[in-house]
């Protein structure tokens, strides 16, 4: 009786070998397919953090890591009581919070009476035509808006003027006031139609029947749009805004850098202008650091706090 | 009367609705067409104004002086060679990484999905990083352009969300024939995912072509590796910033250079140059790139 029993277990030990070796095989192909780009990776975006010692120290570059001078925390204390960073910081947070109020507004508000649309070649044609800003480069945008604004025969002046709603010509870019505004309408202007994607989406992935049912108790569209629609995309917009608190301090960086001027400097300026003036035009790239972890840090924790929120949301699609 | 507005009131809607879409279809394409036709009109008479969307003196001198100039020409010849390697690296580098964190059997899959979602959060900074490129003798190097974007973590997860909704007796099936994994990578799975390395494909090389933050950081001491961007910014920067019209970079030929053209013409042409390859493309991928939006926002 036992030597069947035996002819079986090596039977068994031997296929559980070949299986095995037969696993690890496979898994090694797998692990060089992706050994080039975790190498890639360490190297280009964790090697970096390495680099925030230099936030707390006093950074030369001549000199070797262990000659540098250390100082603690006095990078960032030197942060928060200097006007210039609580300027910036102020700009950052204005803006990014302009930006993505219109961005959400004028995109859901696009998809909503995009989708009621009925005829279908129209349709698709403003669609089109809705994400063509998006596939143009900031440098292009920007030039776009400075001539539509520009006192000489600038689009925007002329039709004001033209409506009797001004007189002459505003100077649009060489007033602080106006500079969160443009900014805030430049987004608009670019990404509203690719913003409106996901929300078109979320549209028609709504049951038609709940509709028609609607029809049949006698709703009109605007009852339909506010009791069915809105709802339907009601959980996408409450991600993508969660989502979205986590890059408060991503006001962005070329908009503001190709639009501003010396005469809006106070109110244009972002944190991550800043870095780039302290860092690589003065050399303080010690500061720059600083204010460059501050950024890394709050985005991190809004990213977890809103990670959390939206859990407790029942969603489970973040990170 | 009740009945009428009724019926009224759709008709009514739909005319608002259609001529607010029209509105915003002009807003977006009027300052478009307007550039397009301050290209094609003759510099000194886009002076006097009046250029809406079509051309008043028709001619081809803006462009012919934008190519004339060598630096322009070097320009577009980088923009094109930085989005073609770029985009071909990197998709093959991330689809292939894809590939390995789609399959449930692979051991350092969480881990690694981890490593590489993570990058999406954090940055070290602008500081750090520029440490990193000059000690990686990238500065005033052509690799700075394909190097440091490889990889976006975005990308990686609209390409493994598809993968995962491909058939798995594909893959199994040719497990049995014995293929490997890299051969399933490379015969099975690539040529199944044209969809959306299409959509991956496009927002690469738009952000490669868009590109002009780098040149400005890491190249803008290298004349020979300015690309169309930054040359569009310079000229862009110089107009905004000095109301002096600045001369044009040794142009080639400055008599007809002088009689036709102005800065503001020149700048016209670059925009329609820098703008029209990708304006060309997109369209025909636009059903591509809404599923790849949608992939890329289910995250898991």
């Amino acid at each position: 009786m036992a030597k069947p029993v035996d002819a079986l277990a090596v039977k068994a030990t031997v296929q559980a070998k070949k299986t095995r070796r037969k696993f690890f095989k496979n898994q090694s192909q797998l692990m060089w397919m992706s050994l080039p780009v975790l190498l890639y990776v360490m190297v280009f975006s964790y090697y970096p953090i390495w680099g925030w010692t230099m936030a707390f120290q006093n950074y030369r570059p001549a000199k070797t890591f262990a000659q540098q001078e250390w100082v603690g925390l006095k990078q960032f204390k030197f942060l928060f009581t200097d006007d210039g960073f609580l300027r910036v910081l102020r700009n950052t947070i204005g803006m990014s919070a302009i930006n993505m109020v219109l961005g959400f507004v004028t995109a859901i508000i696009f998809a909503i009476l995009l989708n009621e649309v009925k005829n279908k070649l129209f349709k698709r044609s403003i669609q089109t035509i809705s994400y063509l800003p998006h596939f143009l480069s900031w440098i292009i945008v920007t030039g776009i808006v400075a001539s539509s604004l520009s006192v000489d025969g600038g689009i925007v002046n002329e039709v004001l003027m033209k409506l009797g709603i001004i007189n002459e010509p505003i100077l649009w870019l060489s007033e602080p006031k106006y500079f969160w505004g443009i900014v805030g309408a430049s987004h608009v202007w670019k990404e509203v139609g690719w913003n409106a994607i996901i929300y078109l989406a979320a549209i028609t992935s709504i049951d038609p029947s709940l509709y028609e049912a609607a029809e049949i108790d006698g709703a009109n569209r605007y009852h339909k749009m506010w009791y069915i629609t809105l709802p339907g995309i009601k959980s996408i917009v409450i991600i993508l805004l969660i989502m979205n608190l986590g890059w408060i301090l991503e006001a962005g960086f070329e908009v503001q850098y190709l639009l501003g001027n010396g005469v809006v400097v106070d109110w244009s300026e972002t944190i991550d202008i800043f870095v780039l003036k302290y860092g690589l035009k003065q050399g303080n790239y010690s500061l720059a650091t600083a204010a460059g972890i501050f950024k890394t840090v709050v985005s991190i924790t809004l990213i977890y706090a809103a990670n959390t929120i939206a859990k407790r949301f029942g969603e489970e699609r973040l990170i | 009367m009740r009945k009428r507005t009724v019926q009224m009131e759709p008709v009514v809607f739909g005319t608002v609705n259609a001529i607010i879409m029209l509105l915003l279809a002009v807003v977006t394409l009027y300052p478009f067409l307007n550039t397009l036709a301050v290209s094609f009109n003759a510099g000194l008479d886009t002076i006097r104004g009046g250029i809406y969307v079509w051309p008043r003196i028709w001619t081809l001198q803006n462009y012919k002086a934008v190519f004339i100039t060598g630096t322009v020409f070097n320009a577009f010849y980088i923009s094109i060679a930085r989005t073609i390697i770029a985009t071909l690296l990197s998709l093959f580098l991330t689809t292939m990484l894809a590939y390995t964190v789609s399959r449930k059997e692979y051991v350092f899959r969480k881990p690694i999905t981890i490593i590489i979602v993570m990058t999406m959060y954090f940055n070290a900074g602008l500081i750090p990083y520029y440490f990193l490129i000059k000690d990686l003798h990238l500065l005033n190097n052509f690799l700075v352009y394909v190097v440091p974007g490889l990889i976006s973590a975005f990308n990686m997860i609209v390409i493994r969300t598809y993968i995962g909704t491909l058939s798995e007796s594909l893959i199994e099936s040719a497990k049995v024939d014995g293929a490997g994994d890299f051969r399933i990578f490379m015969q099975v799975i690539l040529p199944l995912c044209q969809p959306v390395l299409a959509t991956v494909a496009l927002f690469v090389a738009v952000g490669q072509w868009n590109s002009w933050f780098d040149t400005f950081l890491f190249a803008s001491s290298k004349q020979e590796l300015s690309t169309l961007q930054y040359e569009l910014m310079k000229l862009l920067s110089s107009a905004m910033n000095s109301n002096s019209n600045p001369a044009l970079q040794n142009g080639g030929d400055p008599n007809a250079a002088k009689a036709m053209v102005t800065p503001l013409s020149i700048r016209a042409a670059i925009t329609i140059v820098a703008s029209v390859p990708i304006l060309i493309v997109y369209p025909f991928l636009q059903k591509y790139f809404v599923v790849g939006m949608q992939l890329g926002s289910v995250k898991e």
